[in-house]
C-alpha cells in the first residue's frame, strides 16, 4: 500500500461523527436565581426587588396559616382526652413566648389577608398603576395593626 | 483599540477618581466542559465605562474565549441582556460605576445556556403567539403621486422593501417598544416554576394585539391568553415591568389582559346570549 493511500481517509466523516459534536448539541444548563433547584427560586429574596419579595411573603404567610389550621385542628382535638390535658394544654398557651409566637401568626395573616386585597385587585386589573402605594398602605395598616394586636396579646392594654 | 491600562472606554491619565479598577466576576460555561464556574478579572473603568465595555475589554486583553452576544451599543437591539449583580440589564447601557467594587455578571435566568454569557432565545421566541402573528402588515403607505417629496421618498423606499420581503410572507415586525431582550422571563419568578408560562413578553404582545388588532380576532387573542400557562399564571410580582429597558409595561399589559378576559369579554359573552 503506497503512503498516499494511507494518508488518504476512507471518506470525510459526517458532520454528526465530528469529535464534540454529542457535547456541542447536548441542551446546556438553565441558569435560575436563588439556590438549590429552580423551582425554589422565588424565595431567594436577595435577587428580587419588592415585587418578587411580596409574593416570596405571601406563599410562605400561606403556608403559615395552612400549618397553623392544622396545628388548631390538633390542639382541638386534645378536648378529646380530658379536662386535665386542656388544662395543662392552656397552661402552656399563656407563657409569654407563646404569646410572641401568636403575634407572628397575626402578623402572616395581616401580611396575607392585606396583600391578597391588592394581588386580587390588581389581578382583575383593577388600579393597576397604583399596585405600588396599595403595597404601601396596606403595610402601614398591618404595622399598626400588629403593633396594636402584639399589645393587646401581651396584656399591655389591660 | 484600547491599551492594558486604559479603560475600556479609552479613559485614562492621572485625573484621581476618574479611572478605577473593577473586580467582575464573570459566569461561564462551555459545552462539554461539564461544569459551570466564575472567572475574576481586574478591569480599569473610567466614568463612562459600560459592562458590555468591560466584557469588551476581558475579551481583547485577558481572555478571548470569553463569549457575549451584543449588537447595536445603544439599548435598541436587545441582545446584549445579561444578570449583573443579579439584576437585569442591557450590558451596553449598565454603568460600572452604578456598582460595587466586585461586580457578578451572569446570563440570564430561565433560558437555556449556549455557552458563558450566551443564552439559547429560540425558546423565548417560541413563547410568542403563533397563532396570531406578531409580524403583519404595516400602515398603508402615504400617497407617493401626491404627497410630500419626501415622504413619498420614503414611501418608495418602503415598498422596495416590502417587495424584497415578500417571500418571507411578512412586512414588519411590529411590537413597538419592547425590543424582545428576554430580560422580563429572566426576572419573571414564575418561569422559573413552570416552563410552560408563556411569560410576559409574549402576553405583552398579545395584549398589543389586542389594543390594534389588523385583522386578527380579539377572542382568538383572549382564548389564547387565557390558557392555563397564560395569563393567569402570572403572579403580580412585577419584576417583568421592573427589568424591562423600555417602559414596554409587560406587568401592566398582563393586568390588563386580565381585566379584558374577567370584565369586557365575559360582559361581551352575555350580551351574545
Amino acid at each position: 500500500m503506497s503512503d498516499t493511500a494511507l494518508n488518504q481517509p476512507s471518506a470525510s466523516p459526517a458532520a454528526s461523527e465530528l469529535p464534540g459534536t454529542a457535547e456541542r448539541s447536548a441542551p446546556g444548563p438553565v441558569h435560575h436565581k436563588g439556590p438549590g433547584p429552580a423551582e425554589s427560586g422565588w424565595v431567594d429574596p436577595r435577587r428580587r426587588g419588592l415585587g418578587g419579595r411580596a409574593l416570596a411573603l405571601h406563599r410562605i404567610t400561606g403556608l403559615v396559616i395552612v400549618f397553623y389550621l392544622y396545628l388548631h385542628l390538633a390542639v382541638l382535638s386534645m378536648l378529646l382526652i380530658g379536662r386535665s390535658a386542656w388544662s395543662s394544654f392552656l397552661g402552656l398557651v399563656t407563657a409569654k413566648s407563646f404569646l410572641a409566637l401568636e403575634v407572628v401568626l397575626i402578623g402572616a395573616v395581616l401580611f396575607h389577608g392585606l396583600n391578597g386585597i391588592r394581588v386580587a385587585l390588581v389581578g382583575s386589573g383593577i388600579a393597576v398603576s397604583r399596585e405600588r402605594a396599595m403595597f404601601w398602605a396596606g403595610t402601614g395598616i398591618g404595622i399598626a395593626a400588629i403593633c396594636f394586636a402584639a399589645l393587646h396579646v401581651m396584656g399591655a392594654l389591660s | 483599540m484600547s491599551t492594558p491600562d486604559q479603560s475600556p472606554t479609552g479613559q485614562s491619565g492621572p485625573h484621581i477618581g476618574q479611572t478605577d479598577t473593577r473586580r467582575l466576576r464573570v459566569f461561564r460555561y462551555k459545552r462539554g466542559d461539564g461544569r459551570e464556574r466564575f472567572d475574576e478579572f481586574e478591569v480599569p473603568v473610567g466614568p463612562q465605562t459600560t459592562v458590555l465595555d468591560a466584557l469588551r475589554w476581558i475579551q481583547l486583553h485577558r481572555d478571548p474565549t470569553l463569549t457575549l452576544r451584543h449588537s447595536c451599543m445603544h439599548a435598541s437591539c436587545g441582545t446584549c441582556g445579561l444578570q449583573v449583580d443579579s439584576r437585569e440589564e442591557l450590558a451596553c447601557v449598565c454603568a460600572i460605576q452604578d456598582h460595587g467594587a466586585e461586580i457578578m455578571v451572569e446570563p440570564l435566568a430561565n433560558l437555556p445556556i449556549l455557552t458563558d454569557l450566551v443564552v439559547q432565545m429560540e425558546g423565548f421566541f417560541a413563547r410568542f403567539p403563533h397563532e396570531h402573528p406578531i409580524i403583519r402588515s404595516s400602515e398603508p403607505p402615504p400617497d407617493v403621486e401626491h404627497g410630500d417629496p419626501m415622504e413619498a421618498h420614503h414611501a418608495e423606499v418602503l415598498l422596495h422593501h416590502r417587495h424584497r420581503a415578500a417571500p418571507l410572507g411578512a412586512d414588519f415586525m411590529r411590537l413597538e417598544d419592547c425590543i424582545e431582550c428576554g430580560l422580563c422571563l429572566s426576572a419573571c419568578p414564575v418561569a422559573s416554576t413552570s416552563h410552560e408560562y408563556v411569560g410576559p413578553a409574549a402576553l405583552a404582545a398579545a395584549e398589543r394585539l389586542l389594543e390594534e388588532p389588523r385583522g386578527v380576532r380579539r377572542d382568538d387573542v383572549l382564548a389564547w391568553a387565557s390558557r392555563p400557562e397564560g395569563v393567569w399564571r402570572c403572579h403580580i410580582g412585577f419584576e417583568c415591568t421592573q427589568a424591562c429597558p423600555t417602559d414596554a409595561i409587560p406587568a401592566e399589559r398582563i393586568m390588563a389582559l386580565r381585566r379584558e378576559l374577567t370584565f369586557a369579554h365575559h360582559g361581551h359573552e352575555e350580551r351574545e346570549r
